[in-house]
């Protein structure tokens, strides 16, 4: 059985392998650029007050290869997966199911269950090693910039390796969205029982999930962190008029390196949540700002933030792995049972 | 001795459609058992049962004793040629034979290659090149090789051109005289099978219409031509199995296990083809026949 699931992954075994090598090399050879760039600008030293530090850091990467690398790994990161549930997944058991050869195999001496057990366990486990090593490899090449996103305090680094996309790109997440694209496959091929249309059920289904999860699981997997601070308007992020109504979105600063913040809200001392309107001093534009903001701050708001704080990017990462994981066992064992079942 | 087959009151539906219904038969071991019928019958969905590709919906069958693909040991006991001789055709016929050894215990490489070399197969050819004879020459080396007890082929030269068709039988016909093996082949040709079969069993509309050795079936029916006489007068122990009258002639197709003496008649023996086909065509015109057991 072992050999039989190897000579038939051959082939998909030999292009990962070899992308693999390919993203190893490029990696590899650019890697040490990035870290220069790091090291250039003080950062691996730097310990308090690194944003000036941090900032130059990602201006110098602003338009670079090296910047079109690291976007280019996370789009690998979250293609891979899905090219695994099609291409790995999706033909594993529709192919034998469309082209009659499941006769053959399931009349040798190797019972069905096993037969499908086997080739899940293989190849499944082929799976999860391409997406985790793809997945250590992007993250080591990656972490001078990581790195510099938990020194900056400033919101001025829009990476977040705890928010989605990058979230899903890292760490050992992606082995589990990996075994669980891969289950999806075959088991879209085992009960659609044609591998064009089992590959289309696959990636559509793999993509709902994808973007259902960030949404509306992942940032309640741990309860978010509640923070209520006074609303500066000196210090505002963001103050915002929309005509007509003059109603007003102000954001307070809030400073949490690598934190994914989950909703910013500001609200008058009644609870409701500060919508304007707007007063002349805010929409006059020959007055100085000093006095809008000197009105918002007699408004008395507050700031109303939810989060998730940057130290639980492992526990999240685990849970992330132990859902996708048990999501595809789920779906093994529906495969080993249908196939056992199917009579045909 | 164990039936190769045997089966009570067997049925298989599909969705509202019944492929078979309530069929009892019992296929002996150690012959080569044409299983011959026209489409539609329910040949394939027997041998689709007996192999455990599909779960009866009624009924019970037992292939050499046991529940079909019960496990290692009934799955290795049993091989199955299936229609179109289905092969990986990204895969070379070295590959097969390594796949046939991967995957039976009992598999005979010395057997599977002296076959392959036989044939004439190239080692390296990819199964997806060969020719539809040489595909199905390798599915059946591969039932050959397993070393089965019972080696069963769903119309396996269906699709072969007449020469494939006569390698295709001998290869299966030394393979029997080699081996203790039973055999249970289905076609709709009759011909085909007269050529390898010393059983058979013609299947109607799930129904049994006649089951025996072919030689004793042979010896047993007759053709009768003479002056036109009703059916009901055929003494006890010769069973009418055909009719067909003219104004003044009357033909009949009877069984009998006595040889014929009434002088009225003029007596031919008839092809196992015409035999068929007379059952074949009974059960289709639904005639009130009896049904016809099978010598055990």
């Amino acid at each position: 059985m072992i050999w039989l699931s190897w000579r038939q992954f051959r082939l998909q075994a030999i292009v990962a392998g070899a992308a693999l090598v390919a993203v190893a090399i490029a990696l590899a050879v650019t890697g040490p650029h990035l870290a220069a760039v790091f090291n250039s600008n003080g950062l691996a030293t730097c310990r308090v007050g690194c944003d000036t530090d941090a900032s130059n850091f990602i201006n110098q990467l602003r338009g670079s290869a090296t910047e079109l690398i690291f976007y280019g790994g996370i789009v690998v990161m979250c293609v891979v997966p899905a090219l695994i549930g099609i291409f790995w997944g999706a033909p594993l058991v529709a192919r034998e199911l469309e082209s009659g050869t499941f006769r053959l195999a399931w009349n040798q001496s190797v019972p069905r269950a096993r037969w499908i057990a086997v080739k899940l366990g293989l190849i499944g486990l082929a799976a999860m090693a391409t997406a985790g090593l793809l997945s250590l490899m992007t993250s080591w090449w990656a972490s001078p910039i990581y790195q510099a996103s938990l020194k900056a305090s400033g919101n001025g680094l829009s990476v977040n390796k705890l928010a989605p996309p990058l979230f899903g790109a890292t760490g050992i997440a992606p082995v589990g969205y990996a075994a669980f694209a891969f289950a999806l496959g075959v088991t879209a091929g085992v009960l659609i029982r044609r591998t064009i249309p089992a590959m289309a059920v696959t990636l559509a289904v793999f993509v709902g999930v994808q973007i259902l999860m960030p949404l509306a699981i992942q940032p309640h997997l741990i309860p978010p962190v509640h923070v209520t601070a006074p609303f500066n308007a000196n210090q505002a992020n963001e103050i915002m008029i929309t005509s007509p109504g003059n109603t007003m979105t102000v954001v307070g600063n809030f400073s949490r390196p690598g934190a994914w913040i989950l909703s910013d809200q500001s609200i008058r001392p009644s609870g409701r949540v500060f919508t304007g309107p707007a007063t002349s001093a805010c929409l006059s534009t020959s007055a100085p700002p000093q006095e809008c903001n000197n009105w918002l701050n007699s408004q008395h708001l507050r700031q109303l933030i939810s989060y998730q704080p940057a130290s639980r990017f492992w526990p999240l990462q685990w849970l992330e792995l132990g859902i996708y994981l048990i999501l595809a066992a789920g779906l093994g064992w529906l495969c080993v049972w249908q196939v056992r079942r199917r009579r045909a | 001795m164990t039936a190769a087959i045997e089966t009570r009151g067997l049925g298989k539906q599909y969705g509202r459609k019944w492929a078979l219904t309530d069929c009892t038969l019992s296929i002996p071991a150690g012959h080569v058992v044409g299983l011959v019928g026209p489409n539609g019958a329910g040949k394939t969905t027997l041998i689709n049962l007996s192999t455990g590709m599909l779960a009866p919906t009624t009924g019970s069958l037992a292939v050499l004793g046991n529940t079909p693909a019960s496990g290692p040991g009934q799955l290795a006991r049993v091989a199955y040629v299936a229609q179109d001789t289905p092969t990986y055709s990204g895969m070379s016929v070295e590959d097969h034979l390594r796949f046939g050894a991967h995957m039976n215990p009992a598999w005979d490489n010395d057997l599977a290659l002296k076959r392959v070399q036989q044939l004439g197969l190239d080692l390296k050819q990819k199964a997806g090149k060969l020719s539809g004879g040489q595909r199905a020459q390798l599915a059946l080396t591969l039932g050959i090789a397993k070393r089965p007890e019972l080696l069963m082929l769903d119309e396996p030269i269906a699709s072969l051109d007449p020469l494939a068709r006569r390698e295709f039988l001998q290869i299966l016909m030394e393979a029997t005289a080699e081996q203790e093996l039973s055999v249970v082949m289905s076609s709709h040709l009759v011909a085909d099978l007269e050529r390898v079969a010393d059983y058979l069993i013609v299947l109607v509309a799930s129904r049994v219409q006649v089951a025996g050795e072919v030689d004793k079936l042979l010896a047993t029916h007759h053709l009768l031509t003479g002056p036109r006489r009703d059916a009901a007068a055929f003494p006890a122990g010769q069973e009418v199995i055909t009719e067909s009258h003219t104004d003044r002639q009357s033909t009949f197709l009877v069984r009998s296990n006595e040889p014929i003496r009434d002088p009225a008649w003029s007596v031919t023996s008839l092809g196992l083809e015409d035999l068929v086909l007379a059952y074949m065509g009974s059960a289709k015109a639904g005639s009130a026949f009896p049904m016809l057991e099978g010598t055990r």
